[in-house]
């Protein structure tokens, strides 16, 4: 057993464990936190399978920026508490049912078609370097780059349109 | 090291339980963070196959997928505010019907 495997097997319990307890929790705040440590781990394979950039934007974005933006709305909302409606009773066995049947097929199929043969994960340093990273972005997907920015562009304008449009209605 | 097919599992697993998560949570922002479980799922997919086949596009797909995931969140939250003013509350089982 390699030391990569290792790390890589321990950060996978951590990471099932933490989505679990997501799931489970009954207070928003705690999944929320919960899910923060999920990337978190999910962060440290992106770097054991050689892929330090990603990762450390990850932290920042995920686990950063996105999760604080979800505790602010919880927080903001004070909802944290209050989840009083109980799913209906078959519905949690139908969907642990179909979630283990999911879960069968794709690793079915996955192991059908990669088998067990191992194989390095080796840092190239071609493919960490950050600097070949944006000479791929900007030259050969440079296209879906612009497209990415109009679409923070709409999600900027849409957000503020949606928060304030209420306000407006409730005013007059 | 290890078989490429030890990530695509846990990525497989971590799909799976977001899906659970939308099909049993009933609070909305639950719902959306189960979406970002499901993403990272993806995400993980990504880089497992660029390292694999030594390819850096699957990385450049995930600061795309990053990006989408970003507009979501802010458009999603902002719905979830503007339900909540309207309903006071944030159970998806109040939202079934399209006038406020």
């Amino acid at each position: 057993m390699t030391p990569g495997l290792l790390i890589f097997i321990l950060l996978g319990i951590i990471a099932v464990a933490s989505a679990v307890a997501m799931l489970l929790s009954r207070n928003t705040i705690y999944s929320a936190l919960f899910l923060v440590l999920n990337f978190l781990s999910i962060a440290v394979i992106y770097l054991v399978l050689g892929a330090p950039f990603i990762a450390l934007s990850q932290i920042a974005v995920y686990a950063g920026a996105i999760m604080v933006l979800v505790l602010f709305v919880i927080m903001l909302l004070g909802t944290h508490q209050l989840d009083p409606h109980e799913p209906l009773k078959w519905q949690r066995p139908l969907a642990i049912v179909l979630a283990i049947a999911l879960i069968v097929q794709g690793v079915y199929a996955l192991v059908n078609r990669y088998g067990f043969k191992a194989t390095t994960f080796a840092a190239n340093p071609e493919l960490v370097d950050p600097q070949s990273l944006g000479m791929v972005l900007f030259q050969k997907y440079s296209l879906p780059f612009e497209v990415t920015s109009v679409i923070l562009l709409v999600a900027a304008i849409g957000a503020v349109v949606l928060t304030q449009k209420q306000k407006k209605d409730g005013g007059a | 090291m290890f078989p490429v097919i030890f990530p695509i599992i846990l990525a497989v697993v971590l799909f799976s339980l977001g899906v659970v998560g939308v099909l049993l949570r009933k609070n909305a922002i639950v719902i959306l963070m189960s979406l970002e479980l499901m993403f990272n799922a993806a995400n993980l997919v990504f880089i497992t196959f660029a390292n694999y086949h030594q390819n850096l596009d699957g990385q450049v797909f995930i600061i795309f997928v990053m990006v989408t995931a970003a507009a979501e969140v802010a458009v999603g939250l902002a719905l979830i505010v503007d339900i909540f003013r309207s309903k006071k509350s944030i159970s998806i089982d109040e939202m079934h019907s399209l006038k406020g």
